[in-house]
C-alpha cells in the first residue's frame, strides 16, 4: 500500500519549474449599464431598476444590469407573441440560415465571449474557450440542420411550433444553457423570452448583439434580465405556451406548481447528486481523471457533477491516495490565466452554501482532504477543491447537492451494492461507470436510475445526445431528437 | 504481474489538456534550456560516418556557436550506432556529454540473443555510458512476456555499469494497454535480482521508440508510460527514467512533454538524469526559440549548424 509520505510533489531534486502567469490578453468592452433586449432593440427597463453584476474572482463590479419588472416582461412576451406567426411561417431553410449565422458568428467571436463568460462567471478561461463556446456553436449548428427536416424527425406526424417559450437558465454555464434553450425552440418555429441568471447576464446580452448583427427578426428572441421575481412573472404569464427551466430542484418544484393548473408545456432540468462508480478492474489512471473532471470541472458548478464517488472496497485506499496526489496538481487561481484549472465560486451566496456543507461534513465526522493549504486570495470567492473520506451514505454531504468542488468518497463491495447505493437518492441526473468489462458496464447502465450514464468517461456532451433527469432531477430532455420534441406540438 | 488496463478516451483527453498549458516568459526560457540539457542528440543512419559523428559531438558539447548569456548547457548525450561509439567517446573526452549507443540489433532486434548480447558488450567495452536496447516485440505480441523479461534481464546484466534504456517501440505495440503492460514488464524485469531496489535513480529508462517507424512518441503513449513509472516509484521509491523519441522536432512539443512530466511525476523528474528527448532536429528549434526569447526576433534557420 502506498505510504502517505511518498508524495510525488513533496521533494524537488529535479528542476524547479513553475509556470509564469499567462493571463488572457484580450480586453473586452463592457458597457456601464445594460438594458433589456426586447423586440430587437436594447431598451431601458420600465422598472427603472438596475442591479450590479460582479466579477467573482475580484469582487469588482463589471456593469449594471436592468431588472425587468412586470411591464418589461409584458412587453417582452408581447413582442415574442407578435413575432411568432411570421417566424413559424418563414421557409424552414430560411430559419436554418439564421441559426447557422448565429453559430458562425459565435465561432468568430469566441475569444471575446469566452473572456466575458470567465469574467462574469469565474470559470477558467481554458474551460470557457475550449469547452463552453465550442459546444454553444455546435448546438446552434446541430439545430440549424433540423429546421427543414422536422417532418423527418417525427415521421408520420405533423410537428407544429408551440408558440412563445419562456426560458429560465442558471449561472453555471450561462451561454451554453442559453444555446440549449434557444436553438431547439427557434429551429421548431417558436419565439422566446429568456431570462439569464442574475449573476451572469453579460454574455446573454452579448449574444443579443449577435442577433442584431445577423438581422434576426425583432421579437424572435427577447432577453429579460433580473432575479427570481422576473422569472416568476414569465412563468405566470398567460401568453407563454411553454416553460423550460434549468436550475435548482427547489425552484423547479415551485415552477411545476405554478404551471400545474395551466396548459403550459413544461420541462425541468434540475439538480443532481450523481454517482460515479469505479470497479476494481477499471483503467485506474483514467478513472481518477474521470473522477477529477467529474467533480472539479467548472468548480463543481455542474448539475451532473459526479459528486458521489463509489469505489470498490478492494481499491479504495489506492483510489484515495491517487486522488490525494492528483488534486494537489490542480491549479486554482485567476480564471483569466490560461493555466488555471479551478476558478472562483460564482457568488458569495453560493460560497456560503458550499462552506455550510463542508462544515456539516466535518461535524458529521467525515475526513476532509484539501488540494492545498496555501492561503486563498484576499478578494473574490474561493473554495479549494476537496474531497471527503469516511463518509456515511446518510450524511448531508452524501445526500444533498452541494454545487461546489466537494466530493464524497464512499465504498461498495458488490455490483448489487453499488447499484443500490447509487440509486439511493432523490435525484437521477447522471452516473458514471468505470470498468474494463463490457458486460458489467451494460448491466450497470441498464439498472442505474439516471438520465445520462457515462461509461469510462464523464462530462461528455454532444448536441445530438439527449440530456435530462429522473425523479427530482426533472423531466424532459434537451439535445437530440428527444430535445426537439419538447418544442413541437404534434 | 497484474495487467493495468488503459482507457484511450480519457488518456487522450488528459494528454490533450496538458498540451494546452501556456508556457510564457521566464518559464518558457527555463523550459527551453532544460529541454536542451535533456537532449540525446541522435544520428542513426546507415550512411553515418566518423566525420558526421564528430560533428554531432561538437554540437552536443557546444550547441550554439554564438555566445548566449547565461551560457547554454551541453546536451545530455549523443546517441549513435555501436560502430561509432569509439569515435564518439574520443570526441566527447573531457566533456559532460554521455555516449549512448543503441544495441541489441537495433532497430528490429531480430537477431539471436547471443548476437544481441555481444552487441551490448562490445558497445560497453568501447566506452558507451548508456545502452538503448530494443525489446523483443515479436515475443511480446505473441504473449511470451517471460521471454521478453528474461532478455531484458540478460541485457541489463551485460550493461554492467552502463545505464540502460529500454525501447518499447510503441508504434508496433499499437494499443495503450500493450504500452502500459510493456512498460510495467520492462521496469519490473530491469529491477529484478540482483538489482531490485538497489537500482540507482535513472539507471534504467523506458523509451518510446526507435525512431525508425511511425507512430513514434505520441503524448498519450508517453503519458501511459509516465504513469507506469509513477506507480513503480510509489511502490518502491525507485525512480525510472523516461525518454520519448521519434517525431519530436519542435520546441513547442518539447515544452508540452515537460509539462506532462511535471504534472504526472513532479518536478523531481525534471533532470537529464531522469528525462531525455531522443531527437536530432529538435536541437536547432530549441536554439532558435532561445535566441528569439533573448533577442526578440527569429533568426534564419541557416544560422544554426546542422550537426
Amino acid at each position: 500500500m502506498i505510504e502517505e509520505n511518498s508524495g510525488l510533489h513533496a521533494e524537488a531534486a529535479g528542476t524547479e519549474w513553475s509556470y509564469a502567469p499567462a493571463p488572457e490578453s484580450l480586453k473586452v468592452e463592457i458597457a456601464e449599464k445594460y438594458g433589456l433586449f426586447i423586440n430587437g432593440r436594447f431598451v431601458a427597463p420600465k422598472s427603472h431598476k438596475y442591479f450590479p453584476t460582479i466579477n467573482p474572482a475580484s469582487e469588482e463590479t463589471l456593469s449594471q444590469i436592468a431588472e425587468a419588472g412586470g411591464r418589461d416582461v409584458e412587453a417582452a412576451v408581447a413582442a415574442a407573441k407578435a413575432a411568432q406567426p411570421a417566424w413559424a411561417r418563414l421557409k424552414p431553410t430560411e430559419r436554418a440560415k439564421f441559426l447557422f449565422r448565429i453559430a458562425r458568428r459565435i465561432q468568430e467571436r469566441t475569444n471575446e465571449l469566452a473572456v466575458l463568460e470567465t469574467m462574469d462567471n469565474g470559470k477558467p478561461i481554458a474551460e470557457s474557450r475550449n469547452v463552453d463556446l465550442p459546444l454553444v456553436a455546435q448546438h446552434f449548428f446541430y439545430h440549424a440542420g433540423w429546421c427543414d427536416k422536422l417532418k423527418y424527425a417525427f415521421p408520420g406526424r405533423d410537428p407544429k411550433p408551440l408558440g412563445v417559450c419562456g426560458q429560465i437558465i442558471p449561472w453555471n454555464f450561462p451561454l451554453l444553457m442559453m444555446a440549449w434553450k434557444l436553438a431547439p425552440a427557434l429551429a421548431c418555429g417558436n419565439t422566446c423570452v429568456i431570462k439569464p441568471a442574475e449573476t451572469t447576464s453579460l454574455t446573454a446580452l452579448r449574444l443579443a448583439e449577435i442577433f442584431r448583427e445577423i438581422d434576426l427578426p425583432p421579437g424572435v428572441v427577447n432577453i429579460v434580465t433580473g432575479a427570481g421575481a422576473t422569472g416568476q412573472m414569465i412563468v405566470r404569464h398567460k401568453a407563454v405556451n411553454k416553460i423550460a427551466f434549468t436550475g435548482s430542484t427547489e425552484v423547479g418544484k415551485q415552477i411545476a406548481a405554478a404551471c400545474a393548473d395551466t396548459d403550459k408545456r413544461l420541462t425541468l432540468e434540475l439538480g443532481g447528486k450523481s454517482p460515479h462508480i469505479i470497479f476494481e478492474n477499471a483503467a485506474l489512471d483514467q478513472a481518477i481523471e474521470g473522477a477529477i473532471t467529474g467533480i472539479y470541472f467548472n468548480q463543481g458548478h455542474v448539475c451532473c457533477a459526479g459528486s458521489r464517488l463509489l469505489v470498490q472496497e478492494s481499491i479504495l485506499d489506492e483510489v484515495v491516495s491517487r486522488l490525494r496526489e492528483r488534486i494537489k496538481s490542480l491549479r486554482m487561481g485567476d480564471p483569466l490565466d490560461k493555466n488555471t484549472d479551478v476558478g472562483a465560486i460564482n457568488s458569495a451566496e453560493q460560497l456560503a452554501t458550499v462552506r455550510y456543507y463542508i462544515e456539516s461534513g466535518l461535524e458529521e465526522g467525515a475526513s476532509i482532504i484539501n488540494s492545498s493549504d496555501e492561503p486563498l486570495p484576499e478578494r473574490g470567492y474561493w473554495c479549494r477543491p476537496c474531497f471527503f473520506t469516511d463518509v456515511q451514505p446518510s450524511q448531508l454531504i452524501a445526500r444533498e447537492e452541494i454545487f461546489g468542488p466537494v466530493l464524497a468518497v464512499m465504498s461498495f463491495r458488490t455490483p448489487e451494492e453499488a447499484i443500490s447505493k447509487a440509486n439511493n437518492t432523490p435525484y437521477g441526473l447522471a452516473a458514471g461507470i468505470w470498468t474494463d468489462k463490457g458486460s458489467k458496464m451494460f448491466e450497470m447502465a441498464k439498472r442505474l436510475k439516471a438520465g445520462v450514464v457515462w461509461c469510462n468517461g464523464y462530462n461528455l456532451f454532444d448536441p445530438a445526445s439527449p440530456f435530462g433527469g429522473y425523479k427530482e432531477s426533472g423531466f424532459g430532455r434537451e439535445g437530440g431528437l428527444q430535445g426537439l420534441s419538447a418544442y413541437v406540438r404534434m | 504481474m497484474i495487467a493495468r488496463p488503459v482507457d484511450s478516451v480519457m488518456l487522450q483527453q488528459r494528454a490533450a489538456a496538458l498540451a494546452r498549458r501556456s508556457i510564457k516568459g521566464e518559464a518558457k526560457m527555463a523550459g527551453l534550456r532544460m529541454a536542451l540539457s535533456m537532449l540525446d542528440l541522435t544520428t542513426l543512419e546507415g550512411k553515418d560516418s566518423p566525420q558526421k559523428v564528430k560533428a554531432l559531438c561538437r554540437k552536443a558539447i557546444r550547441p550554439h556557436d554564438k555566445p548566449i548569456d547565461p551560457p547554454l548547457p551541453s546536451v545530455a548525450a549523443v546517441c549513435v550506432y555501436p560502430a561509432m561509439v569509439k569515435i564518439a567517446r574520443e570526441a566527447l573526452a573531457g566533456s559532460s556529454v554521455k555516449v549512448a549507443s543503441v544495441a541489441t540489433a537495433f532497430p528490429s532486434g531480430q537477431f539471436p540473443m547471443e548476437v544481441r548480447l555481444a552487441d551490448v558488450q562490445r558497445a560497453v567495452e568501447d566506452g558507451a555510458d548508456e545502452i538503448d536496447m530494443v525489446i523483443n516485440r515479436g515475443a511480446f505480441l505473441s504473449g511470451h512476456h517471460d521471454v521478453v523479461a528474461e532478455e531484458i534481464r540478460k541485457v541489463k546484466i551485460a550493461c554492467e555499469h552502463a545505464h540502460l534504456k529500454i525501447i518499447l517501440e510503441v508504434g508496433e505495440l499499437e494499443t495503450y494497454d500493450n504500452i502500459r503492460r510493456a512498460s510495467d514488464l520492462a521496469i519490473e524485469a530491469a529491477s529484478c535480482e540482483p538489482f531490485g531496489e538497489a537500482l540507482a535513480n535513472g539507471e534504467v529508462f523506458i523509451k518510446t521508440s526507435t525512431g525508425k517507424m511511425q507512430p513514434a512518441a505520441t503524448p498519450p503513449a508517453v503519458l501511459a508510460m509516465l504513469e507506469a513509472i509513477r506507480d513503480h516509484y510509489l511502490k518502491t521509491g525507485v525512480k525510472i527514467g523516461m525518454k520519448p523519441a521519434g517525431g519530436i522536432s519542435t520546441a513547442k512539443q518539447a515544452l508540452q512533454y515537460l509539462v506532462m512530466v511535471k504534472e504526472t511525476l513532479g518536478e523531481q523528474w525534471l533532470t537529464p538524469k531522469l528525462f531525455r528527448f531522443g531527437a536530432s532536429s529538435l536541437a536547432n528549434d530549441l536554439l532558435r526559440q532561445i535566441v528569439k526569447q533573448t533577442t526578440g526576433g527569429y533568426v534564419a534557420k541557416h544560422d544554426f549548424s546542422d550537426a
